[in-house]
This record gives C-alpha cells, structure tokens and sequence, in this order.
C-alpha cells in the first residue's frame, strides 16, 4: 500500500486540476480489475469527480465513501517585468509554511517562494509580500502565466511507522479507499467509492456527487489534526492511536448511529480507534449529509500531524487500521440506531 | 443596445422589477419563450436549430447593489442599511431614488464647517448616516416612502464620446451587471446548434440565490455567466496587477472565491479570442465570486465559465465602461457558443 500512497502524494492536483491523480486511481481500478463485477461502474462526472460503483448482492444499503483527490495550492495573480509571480491561494495556505519551499506547476516548473524585505522580522509576512521565483530572467522568458496553478512539491519520505509526505490531506484518505476496494468482496451493499475533487476550495465536488450518487449512507476519509506535539493545541488524537472517529468538526456533527456504528465495529473487530471533535475545519461528509432530502453522514479520519504544511505526517498503522475498519463496516448488514 | 435602459432602470436586489420590464420588452421577440419563476428570474428559452442535443445556460443577473429604508426618525429623515457590497467611503453626499415613485434624496453628512479636527480622517459608517427627501417630519416623509421600500443611486446613464472620437465609454449605474444584461440580449440575435437558456437572474450580490435555483429548474449540461468585473487602474507604486483593465478586452475567469472555471470552456474562449484576433485578458484570479459559483454546484455539477466586462468603480453611483469591451464580449460568447455546439 505504501507504494500507492507514495504514488498518489506526489501527483500534482491542486483543487480544479486532478486529473493526474484521477488518472492514477482510475488506472489502478482498470488495472486491477477492482470494478469488473456485474453491475459495476467507473464514470467521471461532470466536475470531475471519478465514482466507482461495486454493486452489491441485493438487501443492503446504497453506501457512500468520499475521499478528495484535490491538495491545497497557489494561483498566480501577477507576472511581473522582471518575471516574478505574486500569487493567491487555493485552499488553506499559509505564509508561514511557504517561505523557503518550492512549488511545481502543471508543465513541471519548479519555483521557490521568496519574500521581499521584511521592516519586521518578527512578524509573519502576508501572503502579498511573498512571490515565486521560476529562474526567469525576465517576464518574456517566464513560462508561467496568470492563471496558472501551483502545488508544494516534496518528495515521499518512509520514517518506518510514519510516512511524511505533501498532500497526505487527502490522498492518503484516496489511499485507504482504493485499499478498501481492493480487500472489499462483494456485500450486500452497493458501495459507492468517490474521490472528490475541490474539498480544499469549499466541498464542491462532494456536494455534486452527493447529489449524483443520492446515498443512503456517507463517510467521508480525510486528515484530521493532532494534540500530540509540543505545546500543541489541546485535542485529543494522537498519531498511532487508530482510525478517529468522528463526533463533530467545525462544520458538522457526525450523524450519532453512524458513529455508533463505526465504534461497535471497532470494537467487535478488536480495531484501535479514537474519538474525533475537531473545532475548526470540515470535510466532504458535511456537504453530502445535506444533500437533496439529507444523508446520514460521518467520517473515518485519518490522525495527521502538520496539516496543510508541505510535510503532512501520518501513522502507518492508522491507515492500515482505517482500511480494516471499512471494509469490516461494510462486510456487515448496516443498522443505524 | 439596450445598456441605457437597463443602466437606468432600478432593480436593487429583491425588488427588480423595473430591470425586469425592460429585459422581457427586449428579449419578446427574439426568444420562442420566457417565464419568470417564482423568486423572479427570468428564464428564456431560445430553440436550438437541431444539430446539437446540449442544453447550455447563458446568465447575468439583474439585480443591482442598493439601500432599504428602515426606519422614519421624527424628523423625517430616513435610516437605512445596505443592500449588497457596498463601500461606506462612497456614500456621504450622493443623490438616490426612493422607491418606486423614485423619490429623490440625498445621503446626508454634516458640512465640513462643523467637522472636528480629526473627524474628516475617518469613513463614517453607514448606520451614522441618513437619507434626506426634505421632509419636515415623519408625517410628511411617511407620504412618499415607507419603511421597508428600497433605494438606488440616481444616475443618468452618460455617453462619454458623445461626438465618436473613438474612446467608445460610456458611464451609468449598476453595470454590474446590466452589462452582462445587456450582452445576453444580443447574443439571443442568433441561432445556436443548441437549446440556450438565457437567465435573467435575481438576488446576485445577496448570495447568488436567483442562479441557484434557476440552475436547478434549467438542469444545463453548460453553463457561462456573463459580468460586469471590478477594473482598478488607480496607479501603484509596486508592479502588481490591476484586476482587469478597460479597453483590454473581454475578461475571462479562470478561478475566483466562487469557483473555478471549467479549462475546457477557458480554453474555447481564449481559442476563440485568438482566432478571431480579439484583445482579451485573464481576469486576477481568486476576486470576486459571480452566479457561476452557484450554477457549477447545481445538481450532479455544470461546467462553467464567466467572461466579464471590465467596469471601473462598480458598486458606486458612476461606474465606467467601454462599450469594445462589450461588443468584443459579444463577438466572442457568439462564437464560442457556435463552437461549443460542434463539440
């Protein structure tokens, strides 16, 4: 598995340009042969998302798993004269966490972000005092235009039990769906496996395809952040703790039977687990949940430290254990309490 | 060209009928048939001529940033709020029109005479200021205006090269978007391979709310939504890009807060600019948000893209505008649209 989240990580896809990634999962699914069942179905819509139905026995539930193939970037507002680019954001950058890093185009440039001089050094700067710097010597021979969109770019690094890499938020939640297609034999559910695109920008793929797909039952797979650095804020999960569960984020509440449901699960399968309440941020299940007349919804989230930093570091066996939990969860008849 | 009428009719959000009287005059004859839904857009349908199965929705809204009164104080003067984005800096002093009798009034600020040391330095905010019709009391002011009727700025629209000496601007209110009105009318002149439904929509600059649902009740496989976009070209000490600029064509959107565009739809356009060797820019992304930001998300998703026309001070009682800008918007959703029906 680590060889297809090191694929995944580092594919290029800020929110609105996944197509490499897309291209990816939807080989793997080809490849594999994960979607040939009768009845199956692999479609692109018409955002972009790719949905792969595995169509199940009869008598279960239609069942929805989202993951978002998209990673937070950056969107060139301005080339100047001299051929450096100011930039805006896509998704949630931060200033603090560009200084010093590099970029990667779509075409492959590469650039470094810069800063211009700072009258206070002890400030942060804003993003308006930052810029990107592609090695051109000036506008004319600059191969970037306004427009065009960047991504961090760092390599996949294996720690052993931690892997670290950009855009585990939230290819490694890609990841642990693709690995769940792949151990899940054919249930009683039709088990809807969709990979989002333009979470980072406000949901925006989720809430097409959770029209589209018109569920009975949704989870979303996405980072969630930790309490277990130094002077970190307070929350508890820890990496290597086991999959969270969600009871609530800043933008939604887990529908209550479908966390009971993934904590029974957890528990009669003897899977480690821990309880999520994330205060700020969401994730896809909030804009599937209210969808057309409402979805239950709720999240298997994956324990990440350094969220929306170019180094996004995750547990090895929280991910595997993540896997374990899905494909138990839907290898069973689904009562929601 | 109906800009005049439409840059003059009032049709803050919420209330844009006027607006809407003068699109179903323009549009009677052109398209095979029109309605207004229930929230007010309106939704015409213009028949395609067979040769392409699409449905492809073309939207710019009517309605336009203004004030409601909300209060009548004792001495007749009006309190109001905002209706839409607007800037407190530009209020103070400017002339509007009150409801639909359009009763005139001024923003009210005290003279300079009485201002303190300091005091001009600072914008006032707009629940400070009032709405002056010159009546002597809240008996006399409640003849003409009650609370809850709406207010607009009171601008004439304005040719700025009466005489042709070829700078082509003209000047007028509410632009935003009765340009982008104003280019839908012309584009339904023509036949396209497909269904177009062209959508006047409503309550814009509120949150996108009339293109939400008209999205819906459409169900486009398409969709492009047509703008009046902030140009700023107040010079700058620093190399940074002004947003979009006048008289540098049609702009097209790549990403703004509300969306980001559809590239194969991008990339018609700017072909299209190119065949035709029409000036065109890329507007600044990541400003802004325009109806396409709802339209994308309806139902199973639309791709979508904006093209706008560059104003300078929108969202202020004198917006500025040249009228190549437009025709070059025309010109190129026309053929854009013609060739999307080949895809």
């Amino acid at each position: 598995m680590k060889e297809t989240i090191k694929k995944l990580v580092e594919a290029f896809g800020p929110s609105g340009y996944e197509g490499t990634v897309r291209d990816l999962i939807r080989q793997a699914v080809e490849e594999e042969g994960l979607a040939n069942g009768k009845g199956d179905e692999v479609r692109i819509d018409a955002l972009g998302n790719l949905v792969v139905l595995k169509k199940g026995t009869g008598g279960g539930r239609k069942v929805m798993l989202a993951g978002h193939m998209d990673e937070i970037g950056v969107v060139v507002t301005h080339v100047d004269e001299k051929g450096f680019l100011r930039f805006g954001r896509m998704g949630g950058i931060r200033p603090l966490t560009l200084l010093g890093g590099r970029v990667r185009f779509a075409d492959g440039t590469i650039g470094v972000v810069g800063a211009e001089k700072l009258e206070d050094r002890s400030k942060v700067p804003g993003l308006d005092k930052l810029f990107i710097d592609v090695g051109a010597k000036d506008k004319e021979a600059c191969p970037v235009r306004v427009g065009d969109v960047a991504g961090f770019f760092r390599p996949f690094e294996d720690l052993g039990d931690r892997l670290v890499a950009k855009a585990m938020d939230d290819r490694i939640g890609c990841a642990v769906i693709l690995q769940a297609l792949r151990e899940l034999k054919t249930v009683a559910h039709d088990v809807y496996f969709v990979f989002t695109v333009q979470e980072e920008v406000g949901l925006r793929g989720a809430t097409t395809s959770g029209y589209g797909v018109a569920p009975d039952l949704a989870l979303s797979v996405d980072v969630t952040t930790t309490g277990d650095t130094p002077e970190a804020h307070t929350m508890a999960v820890s990496l290597g703790n086991g999959p969270a569960i969600k009871v609530k984020d800043g933008g939604m509440l887990a529908h209550p039977g479908v966390k009971n449901w993934l904590i029974e699960t957890a528990e009669a399968n003897e899977i480690p687990y821990q309880l999520e309440v994330l205060e700020g941020g969401t994730t896809d299940a909030r804009a599937i949940q209210t969808s057309r007349a409402g979805v239950p919804a709720g999240c298997v989230s994956i324990p990440c430290r350094y969220v929306h930093t170019p180094s996004e570091m995750v547990d090895y066996s929280d991910v595997t254990n993540a896997v374990k939990l899905l494909v138990a969860a839907l290898s069973a008849p689904i009562e929601l309490e | 060209m109906w800009l005049k009428e439409l840059s003059e009719a009032v049709g803050v959000s919420g209330h844009e009928d006027e607006a809407r009287q003068v699109i179903i005059k323009a549009i009677t004859d052109q398209v095979d048939e029109y309605r207004v839904d229930s929230i007010g857009n309106v939704i015409a349908l213009k028949k395609g001529d067979g040769s392409s199965d699409l449905k492809v929705m073309v939207a710019a809204h009517m309605d336009e940033v203004g004030f409601m009164i909300s209060q009548i104080e004792e001495s007749g003067l009006l309190r109001f709020f905002k209706v839409g984005g607007l800037d407190d800096r530009i209020l103070p002093a400017k002339v509007v029109w009150i409801g639909d009798k359009k009763v005139p009034g001024v923003i009210g600020i005290k003279p300079v005479h009485l201002t303190e040391q300091g005091e001009r330095k600072k914008p006032v905010k707009h629940d400070k200021l009032v709405i002056d019709i010159g009546a002597s009391s809240k008996a006399e002011a409640e003849k003409l205006v009650q609370r809850g009727d709406y207010a607009t700025f009171a601008t004439q629209f304005v040719e700025l090269d009466p005489e042709g000496k070829g700078w082509r601007t003209v000047r007028g209110k509410a632009f935003d978007d009765r340009a982008g009105c104003a280019v839908l009318i012309e584009l339904l002149a023509t036949q396209y391979p497909f269904d177009l439904y062209a959508v006047f929509t409503v309550q814009e600059e509120l949150g996108l709310r009339g293109a939400r649902v008209s999205a819906f009740a459409v169900a486009p496989d398409f969709a492009f939504t047509l703008e009046c976009t902030g140009a700023n070209e107040i010079p700058t000490p620093k190399d940074i890009s002004p947003s979009t600029r006048l008289g540098h064509g049609p702009a097209i959107t790549v990403m703004d807060r509300s969306f980001i565009a559809d590239r194969r739809l991008v990339q018609l356009l700017i072909d299209t600019a190119e065949e035709l060797d029409m000036p065109y820019q890329i507007k600044q992304p990541g400003v802004g948000g325009t109806d396409s930001g709802a339209i994308h998300r309806s139902r199973e998703g639309v791709p979508s893209a904006t093209v706008s026309v560059p104003g300078r001070y929108i969202h202020s009682p004198a917006a500025i505008l040249s009228l190549d800008d437009l025709d070059h918007t025309v010109h190129l959703m026309r053929e854009s649209l013609i060739k999307l029906g080949n895809w």
